[in-house]
């Protein structure tokens, strides 16, 4: 990366930086307002790392598959939320709750009728199925939809922002950071402090004596499944007013997360959400001082953890 | 692949005199792109089949080579055999520093590693200015081959490309049943163990990921002089994807697989062009089709056939014992979580 390296303003390949109303900012040290701007956006892009990551984590400890259907899951969410609104005439918070159960339950579908018949193979299988499936549910909604994006309102009670003083700060975007701290700490809570979770935790370390003790393993694998399809799903629904709901928006962010998880390692539900966050904000402030390098600066990162600690920062030694 | 030697010399002479007399029965610009993916799915092959790594970024260096190719010969006005060497040079370095990067890491991760670093290169290759961005490298001329042999004229340029693939496919029968050949077959089945023979897993891993990545660039190269174009296409995940597909559909760790599955692909792309994203979707119910009960793919499986391994039902439940796939051991050794 340098000088001839040209940024381009609003491509659609853009990936998951599609936020570029602040693309303007080029000059080394830029107003604090326009500073603030790009942290929030990078904390907003920081949100949805945080709950896709968590979602792949707790699906990787129980199934030991990385779902690359994760992404077009999280589409499908957003789609759901749109379809919603416009055949039912459901609004945003409906959409909330019920945009997550339907996709969950297709996730749980899948995994019955699919995902079981590997888990005795290489791990490699799960992840090229998982492709596949991708390919497909993005495949079709491609065909209905092309690849432009379908508009979807803010819900008229969070519409408006206030002025902070340094900063305007739209009342959806805050809405959306608090939501989804609420979302990955209940998650955290719920895996770490829960009976349920603690169950989930031993069926991760040894699913044969965790169903010798009586517990019904294959329906947690099941329910885990669902759950965090579930997680992507309402991840879609919060980033549908934010971002375009369009067919391409699961496959830009799904990479970007991979990357993510290798940085976070993904040993820690924890170390999921804070990466996540925190990889939103370093990429929000290299778009403030380097705006050309804000679409790589995650996988340089990652391309760096690698040298330094292998296993991610919050991972086991392998 | 333990057929007797005459077969299998029957069996290539038979192909070479098809592949010779292709460009007459079939459309010639249809058996040059099957045989580019051909190259590229025997390269990524290497990999999967006979080192036990998935890398989902083989895009990044078919791409790459395809816009170093197309930059130096439309640019530089550099003649195509250098053009090529270029493109697959560039291809090699950018393997050394990946595959040093990924050998890190093993099975799930590798792949995650792979994918992500290829990405960057995909949004390097949509901002930087001599890529085009959007429009790629367009209107690349073909240019003359030694300074004397004109590749325009598209039966020249056949085979021209039919000799580049014989050289690189040669190049990777000969790499298999090499003695480095047998060390990464024992370092895919059992890690630990060929560790603890003396042999340096990690350096066997990297030298194998530069092969592929080299001869991956070598096919991106002749691509874009094919079509003389080299887009965002050629270096997006997708590809990487496609190139999964043809391995997995022609049978991973077979030397013929690879082939087959970039012809049945090609094929596939060239009949249903018309039915738009109907294609991805195709493309995923193979995916899918394929891991759930078709893992050896069309070359394993005429293969077991072949070698009188006739168990009927058994096929799925056997096809996880064969060493036609990744090492059961791999999976154990990955890391687990919480």
């Amino acid at each position: 990366m340098n000088s001839a390296v040209t940024w381009r303003n609003g491509e659609s390949g853009g990936g998951q930086g599609q936020l570029t109303m602040f693309d303007w900012v080029h000059i080394s040290m830029p107003p604090a307002p326009a500073m603030f701007a790009q942290l929030l956006v990078g904390l907003i892009n920081g949100a949805f790392y945080a709950m896709l990551s968590l979602g792949l984590a707790v699906i990787f400890g129980l199934l030991n598959i990385i779902n690359f259907t994760h992404g077009a899951q999280y589409m499908v969410g957003a789609f759901c939320a749109w379809f919603l609104l416009n055949t039912l005439g459901l609004g945003y918070w409906p959409a909330l709750v019920l945009a997550p159960i339907i996709v969950g339950a297709a996730g749980i579908a899948i995994e019955r009728l699919l995902l079981r018949h590997i888990y005795g193979l290489d791990h490699l299988y799960g992840l090229l199925l998982t492709f596949g499936l991708a390919l497909i549910i993005e495949g079709v909604f491609r065909q209905q939809f092309g690849s432009s994006g379908q508009p979807y309102a803010i819900p008229p009670e969070l519409q408006g922002g206030r002025n902070l003083g340094f900063m305007f700060l739209p009342n959806y975007r805050a809405w959306v950071i608090v939501a989804s701290l609420v979302v990955c700490l209940a998650t955290w809570f719920t895996i770490e402090r829960t009976r349920l979770g603690a169950y989930l935790r031993a069926a991760t370390e040894n699913p044969v004596l965790v169903q010798a003790f009586g517990i019904n393993v294959p329906r947690m694998i099941t329910l885990t499944y669902g759950a965090g399809v579930a997680l992507a799903a309402l991840a879609g629904v919060m980033a549908a007013p934010i971002y375009q709901v369009s067919p391409l928006m699961g496959s830009n962010i799904i990479i970007t997360v991979f990357a993510v998880v290798v940085i976070g390692g993904m040993g820690s539900i924890l170390g999921a959400i804070v990466s996540g966050f925190a990889l939103g904000l370093v990429e929000g402030l290299t778009k403030v001082f380097y705006p050309e390098a804000s679409s790589t600066v995650i996988f340089v990162i990652m391309a760096l953890v690698l040298l330094v600690k292998p296993a991610g920062f919050f991972g086991r030694a392998a | 692949m333990a057929g007797s030697g005459g077969w299998n010399r029957v069996l290539t002479a038979v192909l070479i005199a098809l592949a010779l007399a292709a460009p007459f029965i079939l459309y010639p610009v249809f058996v040059m792109e099957a045989l580019c993916f051909a190259l590229f799915a025997c390269a990524f092959n290497l990999l999967i089949g006979y080192v036990g790594l998935l890398s989902f970024g083989h895009a990044a260096f078919f791409g790459s080579a395809a816009y170093v190719t197309a930059h130096t010969v439309k640019v530089w006005g550099l003649p195509p055999e250098l053009g090529i060497l270029a493109g697959a040079a560039v291809a090699a370095l950018l393997g050394t520093v990946f595959g040093w990067l990924a050998i890190r890491r093993q099975g799930i991760y590798f792949a995650m590693i792979t994918l992500a670093l290829a990405q960057m290169v995909y949004f390097v290759a949509l901002q930087a200015r001599f890529t085009g961005g959007e429009d790629g490298i367009q209107a690349v001329p073909r240019g003359k081959l030694l300074g004397v042999i004109d590749l325009s004229d598209t039966l020249t340029m056949y085979y021209f490309v039919l000799a580049i693939f014989l050289i690189g496919f040669a190049i990777i029968v000969r790499t298999v049943h090499s003695p480095f050949g047998q060390v990464i077959k024992a370092i895919r089945e059992n890690e630990p163990r060929a560790v603890s023979l003396g042999y340096d897993a990690d350096r066997y891993k990297l030298l194998a990921f530069i092969l592929s990545a080299g001869l991956s660039g070598l096919a991106g190269s002749l691509k874009s002089l094919v079509f003389q174009l080299a887009s965002l296409t050629d270096v997006q995940w997708t590809m990487s994807g496609e190139v999964v597909l043809m391995t997995l559909v022609g049978g991973l760790g077979t030397i013929l697989g690879p082939v087959v599955g970039a012809f049945f692909l090609t094929a596939m792309q060239h009949y249903l062009a018309q039915l738009g994203s109907w294609v991805t979707v195709v493309q995923g119910v193979i995916f899918v089709f394929c891991v759930l009960v078709f893992r050896r793919g069309i070359v394993g499986l005429i293969a077991s056939y072949a070698a009188g391994g006739r168990k009927a039902p058994g096929i799925i439940s056997e096809a996880e014992t064969t060493a036609d796939k990744p090492a059961q051991a791999r999976a154990a050794a990955a890391p687990g979580a919480t």
